[in-house]
């Protein structure tokens, strides 16, 4: 529903005029943050000032000096050389999760507007039963059940956003099913296979891309989401959210340790989303 | 069948819909909590399971029945108002529930209150002055705040009432309901961070249900016949947009689910997500059962809801 909503906004957004793909400033901003987080999750950890799990202060809740950029969390351990080493769990499983549950969700509904008939049918009835479940909600649950490690983080984002993938995917897919190319294209005589990888995808991969970015901030929210409420990625090792749950104790003393994995989560998301509702509209609408 | 009773028809048949979903749900939570983990005998006899121990207690709690049978008998027990007793402390969930519930409908009552006329008269007001400085600020706030977690806005809530104006007491319910002062302090920052998540977006939905209606061409002609642009919206659009408007307000309500979960734990409110969250960290399994059917009911419903009034207002079907 957050996806429809944000969509529909994305519409509002003023057409831009020229050739090729071009970017307005606001989607370059957006673009340079994404990139740079991109750069600090692979390469951020060894340009940590300080060891991320090493105490190396003695004052707990430090403010911002010049050997700790970004403070001291609750240990006295470094909260910059923590961010930079949270970037890899956050954007790392994000970007996992976020893979998997498109490249599933894309391939099953493209397959089911093909074939159409009982397989898109209870699919399409089993897959809109988990849009009924609170995507926080799944989460909690199957932790429960099974514990909190990496892999079933990204196993169960995966299974959250799944269903909202194949929803999108499928109803694009069926647009362009009935199009004369499609038509002309079985009547030759070509293979199931090559009707959805040939002349399906390449016409419904644009959306499908902003809709992979979309999918990507929510599901960092959510992994956030659990991290914070203590069953995302465990001690001692964080991602961001865990570093805001480790310090909430600092935040009555206004601690620069909650603020900044804060400022880091919120300038990811952000700049995802000011780069898709800027994306060039012959990308994002290229089905309609 | 007559024109006139499609709409009802569609009506039933998205129910019907919803309770298959809500049986499949329903599996899925079971399943999710039940075979999944290791054995539950085991782990409530911690160190007292010797296999004797074990063997006796997974057959006094009925667990060497077929998984499906027990799935059944615990579909039955729910629809009668038997949710099981708790592992952890031996009380009937029943007891352990009532009196949290309470306190988190009130949570989202009052929530509801206050956020939906705010966020109606904010998101209509936008579409109003579509492209102006109210309307571009309204956009970035409510953008802002829907792609931060609910904890950071939280967060800011404290920092900015709590922190720097001193107006209200930071992570603690106050037990104290006393007087009428100390009741709205304890309920203030639940609240504001509540209302800020569910309104942000009601707002973006609220605008653009309103906005595409402005863009018909009866609006359009009520424009050119010279109408005021407040005349053309209150009195051309939006009885033509209460419909998805509606359909906006149920929508953003379904996420105080996800929201009540996040605030409760961070503010230490006594309502049925803290419940669940503690439960989670004690894998007290037919507590987190009951806490999770309770949201995957409340979220459906809201669901079916908005869907049910966008049926039923849909002018293409009203004959």
């Amino acid at each position: 529903m957050m996806a429809e909503a944000t969509t529909t906004t994305a519409k509002d957004a003023p057409k831009r005029k020229g050739p090729g793909y071009r970017f307005n400033w606001v989607g370059r901003i957006g673009l340079a943050i994404i990139l740079f987080w991109a750069v600090v999750a692979v390469v951020g950890p060894s340009l940590a000032p300080h060891p991320p799990g090493e105490i190396v202060d003695w004052d707990y809740f430090g403010p911002v000096t010049k050997d700790f950029w970004m403070g001291t969390d609750y240990l006295g351990r470094d909260i910059f050389s923590r961010i930079l080493m949270g970037a890899r769990y956050t954007v790392g499983i994000a970007l996992a999760a976020v893979t998997l549950a498109c490249t599933l969700g894309v391939i099953l509904g493209m397959v089911a507007a093909v074939a159409g008939g009982w397989f898109d049918m209870i699919l399409s009835r089993l897959l809109d039963a988990f849009n009924g479940i609170p995507s926080l909600l799944f989460g909690l649950v199957v932790v429960a059940a099974v514990g909190s490690s990496i892999p079933v983080l990204i196993f169960t984002l995966t299974a959250i956003y799944m269903p909202g993938s194949y929803r999108f995917a499928r109803a694009l897919a069926v647009n362009v099913n009935t199009m004369d190319f499609v038509t002309v294209a079985r009547a030759r005589g070509e293979s199931t296979p090559y009707l959805i990888l040939r002349e399906i995808f390449p016409n419904i991969l644009g959306p499908v891309l902003a809709d992979l970015g979309l999918r990507f901030v929510f599901i960092v929210l959510v992994l956030s989401g659990l991290s914070f409420l203590g069953l995302g990625v465990q001690p001692p090792n964080a991602d961001w959210g865990a570093l805001v749950r480790e310090n909430i104790e600092g935040l009555s003393l206004g601690a620069p340790a909650v603020i900044f994995p804060s400022i880091a989560i919120a300038s990811l998301t952000i700049s995802v989303n000011m780069f898709i509702d800027n994306l060039p509209t012959k990308i994002r609408d290229r089905s309609e | 069948m007559p024109q006139s009773l499609t709409p009802w028809f569609l009506v039933i048949q998205r129910l019907g819909i919803a309770l298959l979903t809500l049986v499949i749900v329903s599996f899925a939570v079971f399943f999710a909590t039940e075979l999944l983990p290791g054995d539950v005998a085991e782990i409530l006899l911690g160190q007292a399971a010797t296999p004797e121990a074990v063997a006796g207690l997974r057959e006094a709690m009925g667990l060497n029945e077929p998984a499906l049978n027990r799935f059944i008998g615990w579909l039955v027990g729910l629809l009668g108002g038997d949710l099981g007793t708790s592992y952890v402390n031996k009380m009937e969930v029943v007891e352990l529930i009532s009196g949290r519930l309470g306190n988190s409908l009130k949570l989202a009552g009052v929530t509801t209150l206050i956020s939906v006329p705010v966020a109606l008269a904010l998101g209509i007001g936008a579409a109003m002055w579509r492209g102006s400085l109210f309307d571009r600020i309204v956009s970035v706030l409510t953008i802002s705040v829907i792609s931060v977690p609910e904890f950071m806005v939280a967060t800011l809530a404290v920092l900015i009432f709590a922190v720097w104006l001193g107006w209200l007491p930071a992570l603690s319910y106050g037990a104290d309901v006393s007087s009428l002062s100390a009741m709205l302090k304890a309920y203030a920052m639940p609240v504001i961070t509540l209302a800020f998540v569910v309104s942000a977006q009601m707002i973006r939905m609220t605008r653009a249900a309103v906005i595409e209606t402005i863009n018909t061409p009866y609006v359009e002609m009520a424009l050119l016949k010279g109408a005021s642009r407040k005349r053309m919206v209150l009195g051309h659009a939006l009885p033509n947009a209460l419909g998805p408007i509606a359909n906006a307000v149920a929508l953003s309500l379904s996420y105080l689910v996800g929201g009540v979960i996040i605030v409760e734990t961070i503010f230490n409110y006594p309502g049925v997500a803290k419940l669940m969250v503690d439960a989670v960290s004690t894998r007290d399994l037919p507590l987190i059962q009951s806490c999770a059917m309770i949201f995957c009911v409340s979220y459906l419903s809201l669901i079916t809801l908005a869907d049910m009034i966008a049926i039923l207002s849909n002018p293409r079907l009203r004959r």
